[in-house]
């Protein structure tokens, strides 16, 4: 079997295994299996309005995929990406209430640096904690999720709050902020603001391949021991993974706050952060692998959001199950050893 | 504060440290045996799904932990399935089975009451009032008593310690792992239990709120001995009552507190607590491995 084959299959295997196992737990509602792959299928791909909010589900996936690939690549577990990525679509909302005078290119772009200095520094926190005093990063990382809905709860709330509007958000950003959907998707909101990701991707792509830094943090990843006899400095290069995977992941609202609400709702997110962790896994740390991983996961969370509609007894829950299937299948190390051992 | 305020924190500080003691005891378990167990806060949460859900069938709050046990202990074997013999990356999986536990429990709520925010209110008898509180404690002293003076004790410690002597002495460390894991489970789903069927009086949606990571925040605070664990879990229980019973009171000048600043004291002191936990590491040899 070719190189290429051989590496697409196991992911492609995994996807299967965990749709075949979560459909088997939703059928166990009643509805047949068949009919919500179908009604999944159908919402996510029906026609341009369905594809276009598929890609809009796409593009935060994309980078917080990359803000999870980034950490695993140092050694280190980001379950932090909901909080930083929170916490940078509220900066980009505050820079686009607190300075509506901005003229256009500049406007947006101002609101991106936001995203990403608030999603770094949310970062830096867990990686200046683990560099420096030996702090667990999964469990600081969760801490740190609750904190930061926190203070983004206070602020909508008490400092940027629409004055009219009986939801939990913002009020909205200036004009020259907002950056306009593609026309051709319909009403789906996606913009130019999916460039943004790919950007990244072939950014990240380049950090590891072609920088100092970039090389320094995989040699950490792969034996820190190693790494450290061999004279690198061990706690920056964490530190620098979890501020670039923050700031990664802080950008991951900004399709939602310049091209869909044009503001920051409390709750926007489905869960991208932790939807990033099946991304960066499946598209095994990789830019093309994690834009593919984005793109299935999505295509899923477009796909469950009106199962209610469509089956009996099947919520849009569904999503997270077939996330966790999906992540429990990839990281089955086992089971893919037994595979290529006794079958390839 | 007056006397009958201080004793009013103090009872509050040990009712809501009991999730969190039976979240830390099972983490302990497992984490003794050498398997990394960051999925207390799914156990806790499917276990918290299934107490509410049986004591509603049945009226009983006994029948209820005992379902939020086996609940706990079910999703642990899943955990453990995919760790020890198909060798999944620990915190991974751990992940994971947190995911499934948050996207399964709607589900099975929308199945079985039509509703995927919670389940249904339950009477005060189908309740518990104090006994968990008591459970907690004796578990506590016989996990103590477990380790240090039975042979399976022994056991479990060894396979976390040092796997090639226990496999020498002709004890399977596979097995002895997988029995720790589900042990983990149960006492996680006890926890569960001890939030929906003790502290509130249903299931609601995600309401673990991160008790599972707090709970192994006191394990590693507590240098992954049941005592001093179990001392951590007042700690982070007294910040979460103190930050029950600040909510609504007002700065020196008038002016409210603003709630959000009062409901991330937990999540803080965790996180202080982690910050300031210096000193030499004393995790199980063969944690993860």
């Amino acid at each position: 079997m070719s190189g290429i084959l051989k590496r697409l299959l196991q992911p492609f295997l995994a996807v299967a295994l965990g749709l075949a196992l979560g459909l088997g737990i939703a059928a166990l509602g009643g509805d047949s299996a068949w009919v919500i792959l179908k009604a999944l299928l159908n919402s996510a791909f029906g026609s341009r309005y369905d594809f276009g909010m598929t890609l809009f589900y796409s593009a935060p996936l994309v980078l917080t995929g990359l803000s999870v690939a980034m950490g695993l690549e140092a050694g280190l577990f980001n379950i932090g990406a909901e909080g930083q990525m929170g916490l940078g679509a509220l900066a980009a909302a505050a820079v686009g209430i607190g300075f509506p005078g901005v003229p256009w290119p500049l406007a947006p772009a101002l609101a991106v640096f936001a995203a990403f200095l608030a999603g770094a520094t949310w970062g830096a926190i867990p990686g200046w904690l683990r560099a420096k005093r030996g702090s667990h990063e999964v469990i600081i990382t969760i801490m740190m999720n609750f904190i930061a809905a926190g203070v983004a709860s206070y602020f909508t709330l008490y400092v940027f709050k629409a004055p009219h509007s009986q939801n939990s958000e913002t009020s909205s950003v200036a004009a020259a902020y907002l950056i306009h959907p593609f026309a051709f998707f319909m009403d789906a909101p996606v913009s130019a603001a999916l460039l943004l990701s790919l950007v990244i991707a072939g950014g990240t792509a380049l950090f590891f391949r072609r920088t100092v830094a970039g090389y320094e943090l995989r040699a950490v990843g792969a034996n820190e021991m190693a790494a450290r006899f061999a004279g690198i400095d061990v706690g920056r290069s964490q530190l620098l993974a979890l501020t670039f995977a923050g700031g990664i992941a802080g950008l991951a609202g900004i399709p939602e706050v310049l091209s869909a609400s044009g503001r920051f709702r409390m709750g926007f997110s489905p869960g991208y952060g932790f939807m990033g962790i099946a991304v960066a896994l499946l598209g095994r740390r990789r830019a093309m692998g994690i834009i593919a991983a984005a793109l299935l996961f999505g295509a899923l969370q477009k796909g469950t959001a009106y199962l209610e509609l469509d089956t009996q007894h099947v919520t849009r829950d569904l999503s997270q199950i077939l996330q966790a299937l999906v992540i429990l299948s990839v990281s089955a190390d086992g089971l893919w050893r037994w595979l290529k051992n006794d079958r390839l | 504060m007056t006397g009958s305020e201080i004793l009013e924190l103090g009872g509050s500080t040990a009712r809501v440290s009991t999730p969190l003691l039976f979240a830390a005891l099972g983490g302990w378990v497992s984490e003794r045996s050498g398997v990394i167990n960051i999925a207390l806060e799914g156990l806790m949460l499917v276990g918290a799904f299934a107490a509410a859900s049986c004591a509603h069938v049945t009226g009983s709050p006994w029948m209820g932990a005992l379902g939020g046990m086996m609940a706990g202990a079910a999703l642990a074997g899943v955990y453990a399935f995919t760790v020890i013999p198909l060798r999944a990356n620990q915190v991974v999986a751990g992940t994971a089975i947190n995911m499934l536990a948050a996207g399964i429990t709607p589900l099975l709520g929308a199945y079985l009451f039509d509703s995927t925010s919670g389940t249904p209110s339950l009477p005060a008898s189908a309740r518990f009032h104090s006994a968990p509180i008591w459970i907690g404690v004796a578990v506590v002293g016989l996990g103590w008593v477990w380790t240090r003076y039975t042979r399976t004790g022994l056991w479990v410690r060894f396979a976390g310690e040092n796997p090639e002597a226990l496999d020498a002495a002709g004890v399977r460390v596979a097995r002895v792992r997988w029995v720790a894991v589900l042990v983990s489970g149960a006492l996680a789903g006890m926890g569960g239990s001890s939030l929906s069927i003790f502290l509130a009086s249903s299931f609601s949606r995600d309401m673990t709120a991160g008790r599972g990571f707090m709970a192994l925040a006191a394990l590693i605070f507590g240098k992954w001995k049941p005592v001093p664990a179990a001392l951590a879990c007042l700690l982070f229980g007294f910040f979460d009552a103190l930050q029950i019973r600040l909510q609504g009171l007002s700065f020196g000048n008038g002016l409210p507190i603003p709630v959000q600043f009062i409901q991330v004291l937990p999540y803080a002191v965790t996180i202080l607590v982690l910050a300031g936990f210096v000193g030499k590491s004393s995790a199980p040899k063969a944690l993860g491995m």
